[in-house]
């Protein structure tokens, strides 16, 4: 059951955690893009669509991919060439999403889809929290990869470290002879592509299926990820699992019932009280306080990491939201 | 000549002056969707039925349709409505709760256009019909199912909002289910949204996960259905026949016909027979339909086919002797719920392994 | 071949006149190949958006009622983005002013019958709007904490607390255990402005008063010249004397008493009572409509009314021409896209530059640029 739960958790992590380790590079670069949530539908429509005609979901995967990165260059072009107010094209690009990614879908709704499987390794997978492991989909050790290759291409590369000084400064790296706007416009289209991505594992592994703005509101909340990690890879990992962790939990207290709580026995039945105490307790609060926890959590870690003013400093992209273009 | 364009001009100004009344016998019946018609759900079931409706009445020659998806249930509501009444709709369909006092002030403007409000209670004026499904019922035969088909002994419900339709869907359930097995019971989950398909696949793992068997619904995505498939235990559809995103899962489903209601009502208003009414219709007018018995023995099969004969017959789920949740009498031997009473339920009866949210 | 922008010195005065004329029809150009596309009428599309619901008296009040919260909240949030200060919590400060200013017709009922209830409904609901902006900004002053999260989370919290609201202590006893609270009576209600035509109501001219003071503030006032300076250089500001603090709570609550008043007139007038969902998302839209509207008060009227104008369009054409809600949206974003775009021609000249590659090969051509 424990295992179960867990892979829970991560299935509805992955897409938030993906979606919001593409925003960060965004992010790092200087440039903010709210359009999350118009890319990912898109993604989600096209990996959808393109999985259920050729029956292939990886190539639904891969055109997932491409249609949030393509997507993401009309944010592009408007921010970055035509030096555009941020906030307003990301929230038209999220609005242009919402509607073009409806009248793409229009055909696709209620057909099942093709699902993305789980790996399966003889041997690794059917040992105990084996498939945690070793018997995911693939979409799950796609999102660690990617965590991984942000955090070492930020931190470990030389490209990494030119990215960070164009969302720190466009002004010196210009300076520097750095094409700045070249660089944005690569780290938009790796995040619209990451999105797309996202959106491809809502419609491909998470539930198979296209349906008019399946995503939620999941953009937004990977967006306040991406401030809540303080623009730190790991730390959108952690808070991905923590969100998913903390959501689902909420379902399990939901569904438990005083009678199912026996964790101990003999002398240590005084945890199965307490067990049950804190279950009433959970239940006794209206479902709405519960499900309004983890903004008002991000809002109290978020207060807790910016009292630290240098830590801060360091990690947040001085230049965010703010167009650059160069003089001459 | 002149006669000739006094007596153009005079009968314009009557077609005018006559308002509602539509011209030769073509009608326009028009639909206030709540979400996308392309939910899968709830307002994909009221568009099938526009459509089931307008194919019954002669096609676009004798009924047009309009619709308008996706209108927030706040100020627009009204505006849309009216927009509707302004535009030429001899009747407007409201599909959902929060549009009632918005359907009912425009009706007061508009007295030669009827108006009829899905799940609501309001009838300010004349023109203002009221209908809802007795969908519960389909739930009591479901829940004769579940308590046949489940070796645990209990079954998963992932249910939407704490609204008397959510609750009496949950105590009809149950009842169902323990006509067969007294002990049977329900683990509810309050997925707090209609549609979030995500969700309500967490939700269905996490009940999975603790036990149940058996998987039913009142939320709108085929999300649960499909994750019951992977888990290989059995499902019951919701709203629409989501045989296809289970066919070795689904039981049944309890699909929303709203086409003969829809046919009816605006057939009344074609030939000028229209009536307010309150209708709340069930299995036996059609109003709610099942899905075909899938994947269950035959001699499951039958119990559910005959359960849903009795109600056909005329047999309320909910009647006595019936008890609350704690323990409490609720009706007696014989007594049926007075249909008030179902339609303001804020309670559980025995049974249901959960604390209704509170309200 | 690329395009490369080239700062103008100063505004161009020609291309700001001109820019909306040439976003229109280069909309007007887009949408009548989308809709061509699809099979529609271009000419009845374009004419159902944006002409048809102008032609009815009914249909200008409801443009009013569409436009006043889009307006109220926009002018607000304007005086915040020229200072420097990024709330994009106007949606959760629009419901905390619903929320707080709705105190009185449903825990004090008897008061409805007062001709002092709508005026003291009214401040409770732009206190009570910034009330709830103030947590942002007191976060960001106190502990240099993002505004731009932890606004963004006060939304999620401000509509699950109604939502509880409503589901459960303010409950109307007499709608059958259905999520809304009673219906406000008498003084409680927000007048209408001519009856007998529409239902428009006051919050307009809210709107509209609010936004000539918030324009005089701006362009006239010492306060006003602060807060520019400040959202230019906070260094400047500092070197002037100005306090940056001050400036991120006088913008936080001003834009968040605003949009608690929006959201008191939304429930007072157009709708008439608590219900689960009171805003089709105006906090959020506001945002479009301020940066439409180039910051500027007078402007964000304009652009208020042209947004509401692609709501209303949007159904006529949904109606008439039986173009799909989902066509309806990608057309509104289209719209924001090229407004954008053309306002870029106000600071910038673009020019074509010929690729790199070329360039290499026609160094003339670099010399030029």
């Amino acid at each position: 059951m424990l295992e179960s739960i867990l892979l829970t958790i991560a299935t509805a992590s992955t897409p938030l955690l993906i979606a919001a380790i593409g925003e960060l590079v965004v992010e790092r670069s200087g440039v903010l893009n709210l359009g999350v949530e118009g890319m990912m539908l898109m993604g989600a429509v096209i990996g959808f669509g393109v999985a259920l005609t050729t029956g292939n979901p990886w190539l639904g995967v891969l055109a997932g991919i491409v249609a949030g990165a393509a997507f993401s260059m009309l944010f592009a072009f408007l921010a970055l060439t035509l030096a555009t107010n941020q906030v307003a094209t990301g929230l038209a690009l999220t609005l242009l999403g919402v509607g073009a990614s409806g009248m793409i879908g229009e055909a696709f709704v209620g057909q099942p889809g093709v699902k993305l499987t789980p790996i399966y390794i003889p041997g690794l997978t059917d040992m105990p929290f084996g498939r945690l492991f070793f018997g995911q989909d693939p979409m799950f050790y796609i999102s660690l990869l990617l965590v991984a290759g942000v955090s070492w291409f930020l931190f470990r590369t030389r490209a990494g470290l030119t990215l960070r000084s164009v969302g720190d400064s466009h002004t010196s790296a210009h300076a520097l002879g750095i094409k700045v706007i070249r660089i944005r416009y690569a780290a938009v289209a790796f995040g619209g592509a990451c999105a797309g991505l996202a959106g491809a594992q809502m419609s491909l592994v998470y539930t198979s299926q296209w349906i008019e703005n399946m995503t939620a509101g999941r953009g937004w909340i990977a967006l306040a990820l991406v401030v809540f990690a303080s623009w730190r890879p790991t730390r959108v990992l952690l808070g991905a699992y923590l969100f998913g962790a903390i959501t689902i939990a909420q379902l399990h207290v939901q569904a438990l019932s005083p009678n199912d709580i026996a964790v101990g026995a003999g002398p240590l039945w005084f945890l199965s009280e307490a067990g049950r105490w804190l279950l009433s307790v959970l239940k006794s609060v209206p479902a709405q306080f519960l499900s309004a926890l983890p903004y008002l959590a991000t809002v109290v870690v978020l207060v807790l990491i910016s009292r630290n003013r240098r830590l801060t400093l360091i990690n947040t992209p001085a230049c965010l939201g703010r167009p650059f273009v160069p003089d001459r | 000549m002149r006669k000739l364009i006094i007596a153009l001009a005079a009968s314009a100004a009557a077609i005018i002056a006559s308002g509602g009344a539509f011209a030769a016998d073509k009608a326009k019946a028009c639909f206030i969707y709540v979400g996308p018609i392309g939910d899968f759900g709830w307002s994909y079931q009221h568009h099938q039925g526009a459509l089931e409706m307008q194919k019954n009445l002669g096609g676009e020659e004798k009924v047009e349709i309009a619709y308008l998806e996706s209108v927030p249930e706040g100020a627009d509501a009204e505006r849309a409505i009216e927009r509707f009444a302004r535009s030429g709709c001899n009747i407007i369909f409201t599909t959902s709760f929060g549009y009632m006092d918005a359907t009912n002030a425009v009706a007061g403007k508009f007295p030669d256009v009827k108006f009829e409000h899905a799940t609501g209670f309001k009838r300010d004026t004349p023109n203002v019909s009221t209908y809802n499904s007795k969908f519960h019922e389909g739930r009591y035969v479901q829940g004769v199912i579940a308590a046949k088909m489940s070796k645990a002994g209990v079954a998963g419900y992932i249910a939407s909002f704490p609204i008397p339709e959510v609750v009496m869907g949950i105590n009809s359930f149950v009842l169902g289910a323990q006509s067969v097995n007294p002990d049977f019971k329900v683990k509810v989950v309050w997925a707090n949204t209609w549609f979030d398909p995500g969700k309500e696949a967490d939700a269905a793992k996490a009940l999975l996960d603790q036990g149940v068997d058996i998987i039913t619904q009142h939320t709108d995505s085929t999300a649960p259905m499909q994750v019951a498939h992977e888990r290989g235990v059995k499902a019951f559809g919701q709203a629409s026949d989501m045989i296809k995103f289970g066919p070795e899962t689904q039981l049944t489903s309890i699909v929303d016909n709203w086409g003969p209601y829809y046919t009816e009502r605006v057939k009344a208003v074609m030939d000028g027979s229209w009536k307010q009414v309150d209708v709340w219709g069930g299995m036996k007018e059609g109003h709610v339909v099942m899905a075909p018995y899938t994947n269950m023995p035959d001699d499951v099969k039958k119990a559910a086919e005959e359960t849903q004969a009795k109600i056909v017959a005329g047999f309320n789920p909910f009647t006595g002797p019936i008890k609350k949740q704690d323990g409490s009498e609720w009706l007696a031997a014989g007594a049926t719920a007075p249909d008030g009473e179902l339609l303001g339920l804020n309670f559980y009866v025995q049974g249901v392994d959960d604390q209704l949210p509170k309200q | 071949m690329r395009l490369e922008l080239a700062k103008r010195p100063q505004h161009s005065k020609l291309f700001s006149a001109l820019s909306p004329f040439i976003a229109f029809v280069l909309t007007v150009i887009a949408g009548a190949i989308l809709f061509a596309l699809l099979g529609k009428s271009p000419g009845a599309a374009l004419y159902a958006y944006f002409i048809a619901p102008l032609t009815d008296l009914w249909s200008l009040h409801e443009l009013a009622i569409k436009a006043a919260p889009l307006i109220l909240i926009a002018v607000g949030l304007a005086v915040c983005y020229l200072s420097n200060n990024w709330n994009i919590g106007a949606e959760g400060q629009f419901v905390m002013g619903a929320v707080v200013g709705a105190m009185l017709p449903i825990l004090y009922p008897g008061l409805q019958q007062s001709p002092l209830a709508l005026p003291v409904m009214l401040v409770m609901g732009a206190l009570g709007g910034a009330a709830y902006a103030a947590i942002p900004a007191f976060l960001k002053a106190r502990f240099n904490t993002n505004e731009i999260l932890t606004s963004l989370m006060l939304v999620y919290v401000a509509q699950l607390f109604l939502d509880w609201l409503v589901r459960g202590p303010w409950r109307d006893p007499a709608a059958m255990n259905f999520p809304q609270a009673p219906r406000f009576t008498g003084y409680a209600v927000l007048p209408e402005l001519l009856p007998s035509a529409g239902r428009a109501n006051i919050g307009i001219l809210f709107a509209l008063i609010a936004a000539v003071l918030v324009w005089i503030l701006l362009a006239r006032t010492r306060k006003g010249f602060e807060i520019r300076v400040i959202g230019m250089s906070p260094r400047a500001g500092r070197f002037a004397g100005f306090s940056t603090r001050g400036a991120i709570f006088f913008s936080f609550l001003l834009s968040g008493a605003l949009a608690g008043l929006a959201g008191i007139s939304e429930v007072s007038g157009a709708i008439g009572r608590l219900q689960p969902s009171i805003s089709p998302g105006y906090g959020f839209a506001a945002i479009i409509v301020a940066f439409l509207g180039r910051l500027n008060p007078l402007g964000i009227v304009a652009a208020g009314f042209v947004l509401a104008l692609t709501y209303l369009g949007g159904e006529v054409a949904q109606i008439e021409v039986g173009v799909s809600d989902k066509v309806v949206r990608a057309f509104q974003g289209l719209l924001l896209f090229f407004v954008l775009a053309c306002d870029t021609l106000i600071h910038y000249r673009i020019r074509f530059v010929p690729s790199e590659r070329l360039a290499a090969v026609l160094p003339e051509a670099k010399s030029d640029a």
